[in-house]
């Protein structure tokens, strides 16, 4: 049975900070970064109030946030950390020491552009760039899917099947600092959900030193790299399983990706985060017109769901993918050539068509969805896609 | 004081069948320091020789628990180490007394790892981190580093019709850390082990952040004899290139002062890598050398009269 919640209003930062209380990891190493900033400002009051346990180490660069955090892990802490654009970039070299160390560190991301030029408002760039790190990525719609991947993040990365660091992502001021009423679950819930960290090895048990980090060479890097592998493979399985159990606590359900009004859908948009929920809006808008549209929400980009992501498209006639990201391919984003290369184990070819959109925080109304919605249509009337990727409302 | 027949005594951290060259400074500093420790150490350390020389998996030389991340990180990485000793004091779960130490060569340290360090020795962690300084970035084929003294042929400072060798003098670290005002820094050389043996013991005593800058020779780099390595930092603090000293409050002392302080030349003859500095037309650089040792040792005893004089006050 559902836990009884406290009904508040928060912003997304504000939420994730909570749920970080909640937790209560043994440390937490941190720098400052817009709009990731209040997180780690709320989480500071915490610690200064004696609300958690949390040793709090103030660093003067994220790359050192995140090394602080894999000594504090690889020690045998529950350790966090939070960042934004410039600052997981800043990490990125760590970031993938951290997955080979089997690391279970959970990371909030605020998505922000990236430099440049310099902007700090929301896209996907940061988090895009980090696919390849062998870092479990989950994105949120909302403040309440923010907080609520969170504490479910915990339990994915820490399980024995997965120990793969997780980052919690939610759209830069739009989710993060915008208000929104949330149900949060009581602190001793939480605490029982996520319970004790308890490694098998760690640094601090001086009964069976161990080192960490040693040089691999040509006969074992290959088998740390399919272990990886291996566990995020594994991930995927452990993310339902952790969403099923959170679902009895919090009443909340949560799959690999949401579908909504996708049974009999004819034309559909796949796009993450804060805008799904502008898309949303634009499908029950398009349907009460008798327009059979759909929309396709991916809550986990790694592990990439690919076969459960066609199967959930396959009845599609025609798709638009919208990435919030530019990666200069020239062959589509991120998102785009991943699901259009899972389709090619699948005998349904729906049309496919690639936007690119939200760049530094431009935004994306009901009425540039519409227009994608409508672009579909016009394709599907055609038969065929004729320009491949569209930089969405772009002064060329 | 200690005696060698004592310190013998003391279990070692580094086991014996790492794979450092024969005369490498490195590992001789880390094992006079590991000396002073008296309590289990978790040791931090910095991507170069050290590291790649001592945990060729599936083998690992350490018999404490180590932890390498990456280059310019060895200060933070240990500092989130200590973070999760320190939660976990306070929440009961550890009661054992635990030292900390990061070992980094002169690159990741006066270089790459600076900002690591500077950040890590600002926050008070309760760390040790000693630098092994042998002048260049060693692991990757002897680059200049800015610890490289001036004059020195590296592979990036080679010595060419038109350029001596490096043309920039060496950064003072030691004077950038006690300008940090953490509660001990020190600089040490292995030729005087018990100068060595008992800053470290301080080092590891006090409460808070404490920083050691070690000489350490390489005789790839340096171009001596494997077996000469002492002989060569002793030349280095006897010429006072190197000078012992410690710094505790704020307050400079000097530990050794060579009763007769020989010229830097004594030093540089001794090494190829400063060779080409004795042909005709360099001795300007030489000279430029002499007046900067000279220049440093007499404002290092300068400042150990103010804090004397502060004292007495």
């Amino acid at each position: 049975m559902a836990a009884e919640q406290k009904r508040v209003a928060m912003t997304g930062n504000e939420a994730v900070a909570h749920g970080m209380r909640q937790i209560d990891p043994d440390v937490v190493a941190a720098y400052p970064i817009t709009p990731q900033t209040d997180i780690v400002q709320f989480f500071a009051s915490f610690v200064s109030n004696g609300q958690v346990k949390t040793e709090l180490a103030t660093v003067e660069s994220e790359h050192s946030a995140m090394s602080a955090t894999v000594g504090a892990s690889m020690a045998g802490a529950r350790a966090m950390t939070a960042t934004s654009s410039q600052g997981l970039a800043l990490m990125w070299e760590i970031l993938h020491i951290t997955s080979s160390y089997r690391a279970p560190i959970v990371m909030p991301v605020v998505n922000r552009a990236l430099s440049g030029p310099i902007n700090i408002h929301c896209d996907h760039s940061d988090t895009m760039g980090s696919l390849t790190t062998g870092w479990i990525q989950i994105y949120a719609e909302s403040a309440q899917e923010a907080y609520d991947n969170l504490i479910q993040a915990v339990r994915i990365a820490e399980h024995p099947d997965v120990l793969l660091p997780v980052m919690v992502c939610q759209d830069g001021f739009i989710t993060s600092h915008g208000i929104e009423n949330l149900n949060l679950l009581p602190d001793e819930v939480v605490k029982e959900f996520v319970g004790e960290y308890k490694p098998e090895h760690y640094l601090l048990n001086l009964e069976n030193p161990i080192t960490v980090g040693p040089l691999a060479l040509q006969d074992s890097y290959t088998e740390v790299k399919y272990q990886q592998a291996k566990a995020m493979e594994n991930a995927k399985q452990v993310i339902l399983d952790i969403a099923a159990e959170y679902e009895k606590i919090s009443g909340r359900k949560y799959g690999l990706f949401e579908a909504y009004k996708m049974e009999d859908a004819e034309r559909a948009i796949v796009v993450l985060s804060s805008t799904a929920g502008t898309a949303k809006a634009v499908v029950d808008n398009l349907r009460a017109k008798g327009e059979k549209v759909g929309l396709l929400k991916p809550r986990v980009l790694r592990p990439f769901p690919a076969k459960e992501l066609v199967d959930a498209l396959s009845s599609v006639q025609a798709i638009a993918i919208m990435d919030r990201a530019e990666t200069f391919s020239t062959a589509g984003g991120q998102l785009f050539v991943e699901i259009r290369s899972a389709f090619y184990e699948s005998d349904k070819r729906p049309l496919m068509k690639n936007y690119i959109f939200g760049l530094g925080g431009r935004d994306t109304t009901t009425r540039e969805i519409s227009r994608v919605y409508a672009d579909l249509a016009a394709a599907l009337e055609k038969g065929r896609v004729d320009e491949l990727i569209t930089h969405l409302d772009v002064r060329e | 004081m200690a005696t060698l027949k004592e310190l013998s005594r003391v279990p070692e951290v580094l086991a014996p069948g790492h794979r450092m060259c024969a005369g490498c400074g490195a590992p001789i500093v880390v094992r006079q320091v590991l000396r002073g420790a008296k309590a289990p150490v978790v040791v931090a350390n910095a991507t170069g020789c050290l590291e790649v020389s001592t945990t060729i998996y599936p083998y690992t030389s350490w018999n404490s628990p180590f932890i390498h991340v990456a280059f310019e990180n060895a200060s933070a990485s240990l500092s989130g180490v200590e973070a999760a000793y320190q939660s976990f004091k306070r929440q009961g779960k550890i009661t054992d007394e635990i030292k900390f130490v990061a070992f980094g060569g002169d690159g990741g340290t006066y270089d790459i790892g600076l900002q690591s360090l500077s950040g890590a020795m600002e926050r008070g962690h309760d760390m040790v981190y000693v630098c092994y300084d042998n002048g260049a970035y060693m692991n990757t084929g002897i680059q200049r580093s800015s610890a490289t003294p001036m004059g020195a042929d590296t592979t990036t400072t080679p010595v060419g019709s038109e350029m001596p060798g490096k043309p920039h003098k060496r950064k003072n670290l030691t004077k950038i850390m006690m300008a940090h005002e953490i509660p001990y820094v020190a600089q040490v050389s292995p030729s005087h082990w018990n100068d060595l043996y008992q800053k470290a013991e301080k080092a590891f005593a006090v409460k808070g952040p404490a920083f050691i800058n070690a000489l350490a020779p390489c005789p790839r780099g340096w171009r001596h004899d494997a077996a000469d390595t002492i002989q060569m930092t002793k030349l280095a603090v006897d010429t006072c290139f190197w000078p012992l000293f410690e710094v505790v409050d704020g307050k400079v002392r000097v530990t050794y002062k060579p009763r007769n302080k020989k010229p830097v030349v004594e030093f540089l003859k001794a090494q190829g890598r400063f060779r080409h500095l004795f042909r005709p037309g360099n001795e300007g650089i030489i000279e430029q050398i002499q007046a900067e040792v000279d220049r440093e040792w007499e404002e290092l005893l300068a400042l150990e009269r103010l804090g004397q004089e502060q004292a007495a006050e």
